[in-house]
């Protein structure tokens, strides 16, 4: 545990231990440990010299942290109006179902989340999904699988 | 030294100072709920509206967090202000029919059907106990967590709080969980019940506020309407007798 206390104390150490940073620090800590751990979060606390409770209400506020364990993978589905209109909906459940998880969930072997979003800005070629940072355009149910399989192949 | 105009009343004023400090001193009556002397000015509940500004440009601001300006005018019992507060109050009924607290501001403004799903929930996010804990108590144990529909007040990781020393000051100031509504129909919907126990003018001056400035006990209005049904059960009698002549 002292080693991990280290490691995030460099983070705050990164931007001279400045209370503005907060989100920067999160994000950093996000990245490496793929959510916000609570302990993690207590040494934040202690460093900054911000309450326990503000820190949780600005991990809680954006949808880029989770005080939840995310999955390896993260599947995000638009739900925006457009993307709603073109069947965003089914598409989700399509999801559901081959991943056996609900939206929001994480499956149990750890490998994937996944998320809903409302809207990514681009709605031309909706529906959208995207996979650790891929788009991919125009999705029907019958994508989904192949889609599933070209992407988790390599493993 | 500020002067500003409350209701067509030229009043003066301290720089610093806001609209219902100002309305306060002079005795002029703002609702109020998440207002409280001793904590930071939230301005959440919007129940402390007041209308700001000359017709045809005037606008909605909440009187708590307005600070008063040199020539500002205000008018606090307007149609608009008073139909906003109404919604205001009918919103919060929905949330937390529960508290006594809001449905006492329901009876007295004439706040009769919530049009909108009964949700039960006890809270209305005010921010009082969160202010109260921060402030007063120095405590920071609870806080707003997330966000939009699912915002709520909650210790960090909705766990006991190492902060936390259970001075139960949040409870104390809280609006909505503990002093509970003992009305027939409270929990379901508007109670209205202590609006029957007491005599209101709210049938005739349901728009406007009382012009006699202390609501029903005055009298004036039930008499009217005493008058009223008298007159009209004299007018029905004489045309009975009329048509049985």
């Amino acid at each position: 545990m002292e080693a991990e206390e280290l490691k995030v104390k460099s983070y705050i150490t990164k931007y001279n231990n400045e209370k503005k940073a907060l989100i920067s620090i999160l994000q950093e800590v996000q990245e490496e440990y793929n959510y916000l751990p609570q302990e993690v979060l207590k040494i934040v606390s202690k460093a900054l010299g911000i309450p326990l409770i503000d820190i949780i209400g600005v991990a809680t506020f954006y949808r880029a942290f989770s005080l939840e364990p995310r999955g390896k993978h993260l599947i995000t589905v638009c739900l925006g109006t457009a993307c709603h209109v073109r069947g965003g909906p089914k598409i989700l459940e399509e999801f559901e179902r081959k991943l056996n998880i609900d939206a929001g969930e994480t499956s149990k072997d750890g490998q994937f989340s996944l998320e809903t979003v409302a809207c990514l800005g681009c709605c031309a070629i909706g529906p959208v999904v995207v996979i650790d940072g891929d788009y991919h355009a125009q999705i029907t149910i019958r994508k989904v699988g192949s889609i599933l399989k070209k992407h988790f192949k390599k493993e | 030294m500020i002067t500003l105009k409350i209701n067509g009343l030229e009043v003066k004023t301290e720089e610093g100072q806001t609209i219902l400090d100002v309305a306060k001193f002079y005795g002029l009556e703002i609702p109020t709920l998440c207002y409280n002397e001793g904590l930071s000015r939230y301005g959440g509940c919007r129940l402390c509206l007041v209308e700001i500004g000359e017709e045809p440009k005037t606008k909605l601001v909440s009187s708590c967090t307005y600070p008063a300006e040199e020539g500002l005018v205000v008018r606090t019992d307007t149609k608009r202000v008073i139909e906003a507060r109404k919604m205001m109050i009918e919103l919060m009924l929905s949330v937390a029919p529960g508290s006594k607290i809001i449905q006492d501001l329901a009876s007295k403004f004439g706040v009769k059907q919530v049009r909108f799903k009964i949700r039960n929930e006890e809270c209305i996010l005010c921010g009082l106990c969160v202010r109260m804990c921060a402030e007063q108590m120095d405590g920071r144990a609870i806080g707003f967590q997330n966000r939009g529909y699912k915002r709520k007040i909650s210790t960090p990781f909705d766990t006991r709080s190492e902060e936390c020393r259970l001075c139960g000051g949040c409870i104390y100031v809280c609006p909505a969980c503990q002093l509970r509504c003992q009305g027939p129909d409270a929990d379901t919907a508007v109670c209205n019940a202590c609006l029957t126990m007491d005599p209101t003018c709210l049938d005739f001056h349901d728009e406007l506020q009382c012009w006699m400035y202390d609501v029903g006990r005055c009298g004036t209005c039930i008499r009217e309407k005493t008058e009223e049904s008298n007159n009209k059960k004299r007018t029905q009698k004489s045309k009975q007798k009329e048509k049985n002549a």
